[in-house]
């Protein structure tokens, strides 16, 4: 039994000159960080934390970009015995009254000592810390310059956790979500990168390329601390650099001989769509054996189409693969594509809306492919229910529910959360799906869920924003996803009643143009999400349910029958 | 020649990035700022640029840091030529 702290002072004793992180930069020199680098840098936030009293076992939020501060900061935190939590920067699009609004949301719920940040957003962070718990701010500025010095590790707070002692938590995007932070414990990170590490294979001559932002679960996980507690090598590169230039992470994979990278399934379609032939030239892929596709619904075209892009390059279809994961349970549930290529499912698309069960499509009929998730990790156990709770057979449709040694403590200060997140000692996902010979395939969510490019939103907040905007009826929004197969991923879409409209509205019209433009912009600065698509209506075009509800999976049917008919 | 250069972006905007194909943009409208274009697109919008006026752009050139509106974009096309 052990902490991180354990485990990090072991790898500064046993290796200290190992790479344990390069971070790559636009027009700049990386950083080349080795164990020892790495427990330098952090002993500097740890002293700057214990030096303002912030104790072992209090909350420290981040707010940094991808860099040194950001990495240091973090295991800072860690050999203090401070629990880190990394929150996304501002952003250009971000309006600063939504994101202080933001911050406060986080403070409310998950009650922070300390926040660490640049000196540049002390005005910012201090706006929003008024009245809160927090008690120390904190900036990069204020880290001791100075030669390595010995690290006292006796008299660290981080010598003083253990195992059972939450290490970390993480965060989904937008109110909702920062008022759910998953708290998860050392020994359940621990049990992850064991049975994750066993079931990728992964040795210490692995190494990962990731851009990967380290807020969301899998850049966290699979993207810094899996090979950082396993001392695999990592290259990391910052998410915002990737989205402008996506031959950055082929040219990074030639350059550093990457082994394994975890994408979200848009990133497979961006890549084989953006990237130009000069980009690629030079560039050998053929060190990549598992490019791994999690986060996302995983779609068979998109692989398809990465494959055939990069092929010439030395791609092999073989490092094709794909995993289910969720923060709860640390990362990874299940994973496949490793041992053998990812199972292809070929099913009857109209059997299983109307009866829920994947039945395999009649050789050379018209077929539904679904990629298979893989297996459950070691001791991850996977089962499928129905509405009550009872197991399901294979091949039927149902709600996905896990136990394992690796879930969540709970929901950081949330025990009501917590509690109706379990169902008999099993955690419901709420995600659906089926199973055939152990392999799951997950087909849909049962929680009105957003995923953008990886990205978990939460219907809720966009509506609340879309409905502070003048001239939209309150309480008449709805806002859902809707799979764009060009895209690889869904496109977020508004659906709004206008104020004293009745009956058909033109979409074309100047008044209807500049209303949808204000909703795009106070959705796009309050959750840093640009809309597809802001469809306004008339009076009572959306469909409620019996209990009066905004009833979104209806709404989305009925706005896409209207799309088909405007087209048509 | 930049009037073009402007009419060729506004449909381009238009059409393929907004979806609203009948939709007027103006040369001075705001288009990162205001939420309309993401950073998604910019990718895209560089390699159209780079087909239709034959000028070579990196991708980090385009930003919100560089352009907002139609006619920033067009200056810096039209610099390029």
């Amino acid at each position: 039994m052990a902490t991180f702290f354990d485990l990090l002072r072991l790898a500064y004793i046993e290796a200290p000159e190992k790479p344990a992180i390069k971070l790559l930069y636009n027009q700049q020199p990386e950083d080349a960080l080795s164990y020892a680098d790495l427990l330098q840098g952090a002993l500097k936030y740890a002293r700057l934390l214990a030096d303002s009293g912030v104790k072992p076992g209090e909350v420290a939020i981040l707010i940094f970009n991808h860099g040194k501060d950001l990495v240091f900061s973090f295991f800072g935190a860690v050999l203090q015995g401070a629990i880190p939590s990394i929150m996304p920067f501002l952003t250009e699009k971000l309006s600063p009254e939504q994101y202080r609004a933001s911050l406060a949301a986080l403070f409310e719920i998950t009650q922070p000592a300390a926040i660490i940040t640049y000196p540049e957003f002390l005005d910012e962070v201090l706006a929003a810390s008024k009245d809160s718990s927090v008690r120390v701010i904190l900036t990069s500025s204020q880290v001791e310059v100075g030669s390595p010095a010995e690290i006292p590790w006796e008299s660290l707070g981080g010598c003083t956790r253990s195992p059972q002692d939450i290490v970390l938590l993480q965060h989904s995007s937008g109110t909702t979500g920062l008022q759910k932070g998953v708290a998860l414990s050392h020994q359940a990170v621990f049990n992850q990168v064991q049975s994750y590490a066993q079931a990728i294979r992964l040795t210490k001559e692995d190494i990962i390329v990731s851009w990967l932002p380290l807020y969301h679960d899998m850049g966290l996980i699979a993207g810094f601390l899996l090979p950082i507690l396993y001392r695999a090598s990592l290259v990391l590169m910052s998410p915002f650099d990737w989205v402008r230039q996506p031959a950055r992470l082929m040219q990074a994979v030639s350059k550093y001989h990457g082994t394994l990278t975890w994408l979200p399934n848009f990133a497979y379609n961006f890549c084989a769509q953006k990237i130009r032939e000069r980009d690629l030239e030079g560039v050998d892929l053929s060190s990549w054996r598992a490019v791994i596709n999690c986060s996302e619904p995983m779609h068979w075209k998109s692989h398809q189409l990465f494959l055939e892009r990069f092929q010439a390059y030395g791609f092999r279809p073989e490092a094709l693969a794909t995993c289910y994961a969720m923060a709860e349970n640390v990362f990874a549930v299940t994973q496949g594509g490793i041992d053998c290529p990812v199972t292809v499912d070929e099913i009857n698309g109209r059997i299983f809306i109307e009866r829920q069960e994947a039945i395999p499509a009649v050789p050379g009929s018209e077929s539904l492919k679904l990629l298979s998730a893989g297996t459950s990790i070691e001791d991850t156990r996977v089962k499928i229910i129905d509405v009550h709770g009872n197991s399901l057979p294979e091949r039927h449709l149902g709600e996905i529910a896990l136990q394992s040694n690796c879930m969540l403590t709970g929901y950081y200060h949330r025990p009501d959360a917590t509690e109706k997140a379990f169902l008999n000692g099993w955690y419901l996902t709420g995600d659906l799906g089926y199973m055939v010979n152990a392999e799951v395939f997950v087909t849909g969510r049962k929680k009105d869920l957003i995923i953008v490019g990886g990205k978990n939103i939460y219907p809720q907040d966009l509506e609340r924003l879309a409905g502070d905007v003048e001239g939209v009826h309150p309480g008449r929004i709805v806002a859902f996803g809707s799979y764009n197969e060009t895209a690889g991923t869904e496109d977020v879409i508004i659906v709004a009643e206008v104020e004293g409209r009745e009956g058909e509205v033109d979409q074309e019209d100047e008044s209807i143009y500049r209303l949808a433009d204000a909703i795009r912009r106070k959705v796009t600065q309050g959750s840093d999400i640009a809309l597809r698509n802001v469809y306004l209506v008339g009076k009572n075009w959306l469909l409620k349910t019996s209990s009066g509800k905004i009833a979104r999976a209806a709404n989305r049917d009925k706005w896409l029958a209207e799309q088909a008919q405007r087209q048509a | 020649m930049e009037a073009t250069t402007i009419d060729i972006l506004a449909n381009y905007v238009a059409t393929e990035i907004l979806k609203q194909p009948r939709r007027k943009l103006s040369a001075t409208e705001a288009l990162i700022s205001s939420g309309l274009v993401d950073s998604f697109h910019l990718v895209d919008l560089a390699l159209y640029i780079e087909d239709t006026f034959g000028v070579h752009l990196d991708d980090t050139e385009l930003t919100a840091d560089t352009f907002d509106t139609l006619e920033q974009l067009a200056d810096l096309i039209d610099q390029r030529r």
